[in-house]
């Protein structure tokens, strides 16, 4: 392609493949580990310990470190999981497919943990564990895309036509996603307004916002490790009759 | 800042700790699921060999 440097094409175009998928990211697993430990232990470090208390919410606001960051990987994972659906409908790329699906587990994990956190975090300073307002209620709703999701794939057993039922539905619910991140600014709203990603500066001091940006990038990391244990094993479930999957059960290597 | 004092975390701990726990299973169980799954994996292909 051009404007894309040779080596970079090269490189997709192995990564589509496979056997030298499987192998490579044998090879690249303790790399990511090592910058996710890193990473993680720094921005608890600094979000637990170095950090002072609000001084509106005391030590109750330390959710934040995992509440924030879990609630962007939830909406990240959504659009991975929607545009790589896309790709393997268009493109019909196996590994596409098999990302998009691999990604939905990991992605309802962290609704999961978003909504669980800031009902934690809701009880001690809102005074309630819930309320339907439209913050909360979209997110509810990108669980029960996420696992409506997973049930569909599991439902179908034809595999390469589970993933095109599963695409479809994906980009469909994409329109949640916009909702999500711009119902606190539409609608009044017990959620309190964005902190980091507003236009203008921050409205959170330094010392809190850098380990809430460390744990943003440890929990990348964390998707990136738990994506790639998911694909490995979805992709030799589905390669299973192939040559490569053979040999290495013959090999007894994993 | 004692031990006790950074456990308590100004009265929330609780609310923090409950967190930061159930979050670390929801994430183990995420990694620890398809490791068992490719284990498995290899343990029934083998079987089907024989």
């Amino acid at each position: 392609m051009f404007l894309v440097p040779d080596f970079v094409g090269r490189f997709f175009h192995r990564m589509a493949s496979p056997p030298h998928f499987y192998a490579f990211t044998a090879r690249l697993m303790p790399w990511l580990v090592v910058i996710f430990v890193l990473l993680t232990a720094a921005g608890l470090y600094g979000g637990l310990y170095l950090a002072p208390a609000d001084y509106q919410q005391g030590d109750s606001y330390r959710i934040i470190y995992i509440h924030v960051p879990s609630a962007w990987m939830s909406l990240f994972i959504y659009m991975v999981m929607a545009i790589t659906g896309a790709i393997g409908l268009i493109w019909r790329i196996k590994l596409a497919e098999i990302v998009a699906i691999s990604s939905a587990p990991i992605g309802a994990s962290f609704t999961f943990i978003a909504l669980f956190t800031g009902s934690l975090w809701g009880k001690p300073m809102w005074g309630t564990w819930w309320v339907w307002d439209a913050r909360l209620t979209s997110e509810l709703i990108l669980l029960f895309l996420y696992l409506g999701v997973i049930g569909l794939y599991g439902a179908i057993d034809d595999k390469r036509v589970a993933s095109k039922a599963v695409a479809i539905l994906a980009l469909v619910g994409v329109v949640n996603i916009p909702v999500i991140h711009y119902s606190v600014e539409w609608w009044n709203t017990l959620h309190q307004g964005p902190t980091v990603t507003k236009m203008d500066k921050p409205s959170i001091h330094v010392s809190m916002l850098i380990p809430l940006l460390l744990m943003a990038l440890s929990f990348k990391m964390y998707y990136l490790i738990a994506l790639i244990q998911r694909v490995r094993v979805e992709l030799l479930q589905r390669e299973r009759n192939s040559q490569w999957v053979k040999a290495m059960v013959l090999e007894n290597k994993q | 800042m004692s031990l006790q004092e950074f456990f308590a975390m100004g009265g929330y701990g609780l609310y923090v700790w409950t967190s930061y726990g159930l979050t670390l299973l929801v994430l183990l169980a995420n990694i620890i699921i398809p490791v068992i799954q490719r284990k498995q994996f290899f343990v029934n292909a083998l079987k089907k060999k024989r």
